[in-house]
């Protein structure tokens, strides 16, 4: 039913069907988008053919969220045109993109957690008979599109009490719910185990055969060798260029990515292991989302921890932080026991921790660059005296700090909403500095920066390290763990699977302990 | 589970289901009973079929409005201008149906059948301003409706000099204030009838689906496609339709147009909505509930009243009660949170 040139004779009596084979599901040329100070994408040419995986590889910022965004309809190209099976395409919104059999799987969920799960993958298409919802069809064909898909889910729950994986495959079943002829997932193995990879492996290849073009962003190499044919490479909102999938190994697609070889994006540190800082003896959290867990960091390394999303790497430093219930277990820092401290205390103590989401959880997006770095450290002696702020100390503190950083724009007063990604990080990174801190704990240092910014980073880490302090580093981008740590914790469902040592530290050895073992 | 030791068995399985019911059905059932076993004991005139009929006919208003309210609430707004719906309802009602029972006196419902489609739709037109706004001028429902609630109070009063418009005919007032059937007054019945309408849109159309969809997510509605910025609109629209019926149900019962009838209706609404369960957050909330959280605040005020509690003490008594609910359905919350994990 998806061949395009029967669907369109089928469909359209008089419109002349293009030949056969050649036919591009998708073209765009000259496509751009600009936001106010960003080029989110300029002058991509892009096509998908039928029965293809074609993949987007790129850093965080690239463009291939913009890009995933416009084909999907939830987003309007500045230039540019799209074409679709030949003829000139321009989407209202994702209604319209849907009723060509255009669908997106993003990777923020478009899912209303209030709603069930068959309510969900009905929304905005809901059976109805004589002007009412049919609930019981709607329940029947849930039922039957999640048996069709493999997917091990009841249909009558509700989405809020799914685990994050399970919410996936409602995304994915929604994608999969009308007549398909292109779909669009980004990074969809971030939280499925290895069967649930598995099982979505096998709908794409099921999909590629009825002649489904499919779009596919994914950050881990393993996949590009083994499901996709195409590769486009983006940076900084350019296409960089178009390579065979099993043709392109790990260092030119870095070097690709990130402009510059592999060498240069990763600094090399002098690790030198001494006292041990943080040692976590069978930590497990009230929430039961860390399970068991026992790590140490040493001053003078960098420990990465990786895992997939929800696997407890973040949620681990956070009960460290103070940031969720300690069940079980003790955490001894710098030699003291400090299990269940709060925040505060914590920070006093030399512990500093980069949270992940800077918009949630890391700045005050209304104010000054000036006053969400002296935050932290505003109750200080250096930056407050008995009743009046000291404002010349904390601006010539911050002033300096950011100079380091390289901050641009180099306005401090400017407020922090106004940066870019990459700057908003530095700010970020600014806070941490303000105190004496022994241990840096880094979640997620590079999400959404540019590549210099993130050079920069990585280079601030190995500094950091070098001078003594302990890093920990937690990390869903596997070069960085690749390519930074000395030592490195692999995390599964809330319990360490295992520790890699120096050379050890491989893609392969890491990657086999991201999933359940095989039963 | 803390308490294993202390606790004989049988006392214990009896909170075990306390805690089992609580967890089912939520607090409002529990207070609603709890109130009317209270004041059965307090008063002897309070479980009377003639009372109980009085509370649900003061409490039908408020029903009417709250289901309103509820379904901007699930859309993640909420209505500050009800109030003023029900002035400005009230007061063109009156004006159109004086102004044409004074022209043509013995056709009284002539006059009904002119004033009350005015009213209607003046009421309506509020709705529609604080819709175009919100959904698409995208202003905060707070700004938008507190401002309507100002425009429409000043148009009520400008309307009246203040004072009640009389002149409405008796048929109006027999038919729709004291009226009814079964011992229920009409404004019970139009209560009940449109608290089974807005039970039917919500669970079984698409409109009322998209409501809890764009109230959970606007962002996951949009992307499927559904029409957030009409759902929007529709939802404050509904809302001052439904309260506009009520205040054509009011102005029958004073059987005069009155500008400040519903000043306090904005707060208790929302607060009926919130005793239900109605999450200020959006997409949850449900129909039977709302109408029980409206009779409560009814059964409160008429118990209180036949049991002689003092009306300043009345006001203290149902703010502790609305912070007491809230808190015990976020304990609720928690305590369910816990289970499923």
């Amino acid at each position: 039913m998806i061949a395009p040139s029967s669907d369109a004779i089928a469909q359209q009596p008089g419109a002349v069907p293009t030949s056969g084979a050649g036919t591009l599901l998708i073209e765009t040329k000259g496509l751009s988008k600009h936001y106010p100070g960003v080029d989110a994408l300029v002058d991509v040419d892009f096509d998908l053919r039928p029965g293809e995986v074609h993949a987007l590889f790129g850093e965080n910022g690239a463009g291939k969220s913009t890009l995933i965004s416009i084909l999907a309809g939830a987003n309007t190209p500045t230039r540019g045109e799209i074409r679709f099976r030949g003829e000139p395409l321009t989407l209202a919104d994702v209604g319209a993109a849907r009723a060509r059999g255009i669908s997106a799987v993003f990777q923020e969920f478009s899912l209303v957690p209030q709603l069930t799960v068959a309510e969900n993958l009905f929304l905005g298409d809901e059976p109805v008979r004589r002007g009412f919802l049919d609930r019981r069809n709607e329940l029947q064909r849930a039922r039957a599109l999640l048996e069709r898909l493999g997917f091990p889910l009841e249909a009558d729950r509700r989405v809020q009490t799914l685990s994050r994986a399970e919410q996936q495959m409602v995304e994915i079943a929604k994608a999969f719910r009308g007549d398909l002829s292109v779909l669009i997932l980004d990074e969809p193995t971030a939280s499925l185990t290895e069967r649930e990879t598995e099982s979505l492996f096998a709908l794409i290849r099921q999909a590629k055969a009825r002649g489904v073009g499919i779009i596919y962003i994914t950050h881990r190499m393993v996949e590009l060798r083994r499901i996709a044919d195409r590769v486009t490479v983006l940076r900084d909102g350019r296409k960089v260029g178009l390579v065979d999938a099993q043709a392109a190994d790990e260092a030119t697609l870095i070097q690709m990515m990130s402009g510059r070889p592999i060498s240069q994006v990763f600094p090399k540190v002098n690790y030198a292991p001494a006292r041990t800082l943080l040692s976590i003896e069978r930590l497990t959290t009230a929430d039961n989302n860390v399970r068991d867990v026992s790590l140490e960091v040493r001053a003078g390394e960098i420990v990465g921890i990786a895992g997939l999303v929800g696997c407890g790497k973040s949620e681990t430093a956070r009960a460290c932080y103070g940031l969720a219930r300690v069940a079980k277990g003790r955490v001894m820092f710098d030699g003291r026991d400090v299990t269940g401290w709060k925040t505060r205390r914590m920070l006093d103590a030399g512990f500093s921790y980069l949270p992940p989401d800077r918009h949630k959880e890391g700045l005050v997006l209304a104010r000054s660059a000036i006053e969400n770095t002296s935050l932290p450290a505003l109750h200080l002696p250096q930056f407050s005296g008995n009743i009046f702020l000291k404002r010349r100390q904390e601006k010539d503190t911050v002033s300096r700090l950011a100079t380091q950083l390289k901050l641009h724009p180099l306005d401090l007063q400017r407020e922090m909403g106004a940066f870019s990604g990459g700057n908003q990080q530095k700010v970020l990174i600014a806070k941490m500095l303000t105190r004496d801190v022994k241990l840096f704990v880094f979640d997620e240092p590079t999400v959404g920066v540019d590549v210099s910014t993130r050079v920069a980073i990585y280079r601030l880490i190995a500094d950091l390290c070098e001078a003594g302090a302990g890093v920990l580093l937690i990390s869903s981008d596997l070069p960085e763990v690749l390519h930074l740590c000395n030592r490195a914790y692999v995390m599964f469902r809330g319990a360490v699977q295992v520790e890699l040592q120096g050379s050890q530290i491989t893609e392969d050895r890491v990657l086999s302990h991201f999933f359940e073992r095989a039963a | 589970m803390t308490m294993q030791h202390a606790m004989p068995s049988e006392q214990q399985a009896k909170t075990q289901i306390l805690v089992r019911l609580f967890l089912s059905i939520g607090v409002l059932p529990i207070l609603l009973v709890v109130a009317l076993i209270l004041f059965s004991v307090l008063s002897d005139n309070f479980f009377t079929f003639g009372n109980i009929a009085n509370v649900l006919r003061q409490t039908s208003y408020l029903t009417i409005v709250a289901l309103g309210q509820m379904i901007v609430m699930l859309t993640a707004g909420f209505d500050l201008s009800v109030g003023s719906t029900l002035a400005v309802t009230s007061v063109t009602s009156a004006l159109g149906m004086a102004g044409m029972a004074a022209a043509y006196p013995d056709q009284p419902w002539l006059a009904i059948a002119v004033g009350v489609p005015i009213g209607f739709l003046c009421g309506l037109a509020l709705g529609v301003v604080n819709g175009l706004g919100v959904a698409l001028l995208g202003v905060s429902p707070f700004i938008v409706t507190l401002g309507m609630a100002s425009v429409g109070f000043c148009a009520a009063l400008y309307l009246t000099s203040g004072t009640p418009v009389r002149g409405i005919p008796y048929e109006f007032a027999d038919t729709f204030g004291s009226g009814g059937f079964w011992g229920l007054k009409a404004p019970v019945w139009v209560a009940l009838i449109l608290a089974i309408a807005v039970y039917v849109l919500l669970n079984w159309t698409r409109l009322g689906r998209h409501f809890y969809a764009v109230g959970g997510n606007l962002k996951a509605a949009a992307l499927s496609g559904v029409h957030t910025r009409l759902t929007l609109f529709l939802a404050y629209a509904v809302c001052a339709g439904l309260t506009s019926i009520a205040g054509l149900l009011l102005t029958a019962r004073m059987e005069t147009g009155e500008a400040n009838i519903g000043t306090s209706m904005p707060l208790q609404s929302i607060a009926a909505c919130v005793i239900a369960g109605v999450s200020l957050r959006g997409g949850t909330g449900n129909v039977p509930y709302v109408v029980l959280g409206a009779v409560f605040f009814g059964v409160i005020e008429n118990g209180m009243n036949v049991s002689g509690v003092s009306s300043y003490l009345q006001i203290g008594v149902t703010g502790a009660i609305l912070v007491f609910a809230a808190v015990a359905d976020e304990f609720r919350r928690r305590l369910i949170g816990r289970k499923t994990l």
